[in-house]
């Protein structure tokens, strides 16, 4: 590819990834407003998070893996269950994943 | 700390974004290492960054690119991926109601994790709170990260020995956490673990997540509204739902 092709690719691709978030805040309000629609939202809501646990959790590539990760999750779910803040929780978990991986593992 | 908002929901947005922000944005470090070793320069690695600025995206095109693939293709995988960015913003913007050049900033920064926050929130101040504290964050982190990672490549280790990737799935689990008591919640999550973990194989990364959406959809479209059952809460409008809590 030469420089000029990669300077093009490079900036087509980023506006139209601009104009797909654009798109999104363009969605006339009169749209979501109705009842279904904010159910339909809370709904895709949890789903968007539960997914990206998911893959940030257990993808490697397109692999599912399980790797130190997954004793940080188990922390954290732990720590969520006894109401530790936020920032606890996401401590936790990196730290049980870095001494996993310290120790070898994962 | 007197920079921070006296509104406890505030100060917990303030906080949610910050940590997500730090943890993002050190993973620029791997895109700014890995875009430099598939080829493209310091320069368009940088353009990418700034103007792209959608991860999933952005490490998508340079691995098309990395394997000699076409501009056409890289274009397309970039794109495809950026797609549920239309959703985040569909669901943000009845949340943050800015307009103007606001609005236009607001795009760029609509990603996963500002969207996570924004959404995570228990009033529509704190929501936009969260969305702009994360959504900047992210933005002026990941890009010192990645130039720094395209600068310094390897030689700054591995993110994930740090626990990093954890920490960003944690993040995520904690934001979803207070949402799953109505039962009609707990019955999306199962579904959107299935559906994820089953594409993961077969799909590009950003699909699953398109695909769990999906899966909400119907499950919304196929249930019937009960305003008096246990998960009524959930029929409420969404940037008041958690404050009946």
């Amino acid at each position: 590819m030469t420089t000029t092709t990669l300077w093009v690719t490079v900036l087509v691709a980023s506006l139209a990834c601009y104009a797909l978030k654009l798109g999104g805040h363009l969605v006339p309000r009169s749209w979501l407003a109705a009842e279904r629609v904010s159910r339909i939202t809370t709904l895709v809501t949890v789903a968007l998070l539960v997914s990206l646990v998911v893959v940030q959790g257990f993808a490697d590539g397109s692999a599912l893996t399980v790797d130190a990760r997954v004793p940080a999750l188990a922390v954290a779910a732990l720590a969520l269950a006894l109401r530790a803040p936020f920032i606890l929780v996401v401590v936790l978990a990196a730290a049980t994943a870095a001494g996993l991986r310290a120790l070898g593992w994962g | 700390m007197n920079v921070l908002p006296s509104d406890p929901a505030a100060r917990a947005a303030v906080r949610q974004g910050v940590s997500v922000s730090v943890a993002t944005g050190l993973y620029g470090i791997s895109f700014g290492a890995l875009s430099v070793a598939a080829g493209v320069g310091l320069g368009p690695t940088m353009a990418l960054s700034l103007l792209m600025f959608s991860g999933g995206s952005q490490f998508a095109l340079i691995g098309v690119i990395g394997a000699a693939g076409t501009p056409v293709a890289a274009i397309a995988t970039a794109t495809l991926l950026g797609l549920r960015n239309t959703l985040y913003g569909a669901v943000v913007s009845p949340l943050l109601q800015v307009r103007g050049w606001r609005r236009l900033a607001a795009a760029h920064v609509t990603i996963d994790e500002s969207t996570a926050v924004a959404v995570a929130q228990p009033e529509p101040a704190a929501s936009r709170i969260g969305f702009w504290v994360t959504g900047v964050g992210v933005f002026v982190l990941w890009n010192a990260f990645v130039l720094l990672g395209a600068l310094a490549g390897d030689a700054l280790g591995d993110p994930r020995a740090w626990g990093l990737d954890a920490a960003a799935a944690a993040a995520f689990l904690a934001l979803v956490w207070p949402r799953l008591a109505p039962r009609r919640a707990q019955l999306v999550a199962g579904l959107a673990v299935v559906a994820t973990a089953a594409l993961i194989p077969f799909v590009p990364p950003g699909i699953p997540v398109l695909a769990a959406a999906a899966v909400a959809v119907v499950v919304g479209l196929v249930t019937p509204n009960a305003p008096n059952a246990p998960d009524a809460p959930d029929a409420v409008d969404p940037a008041e739902k958690e404050s009946v809590r």
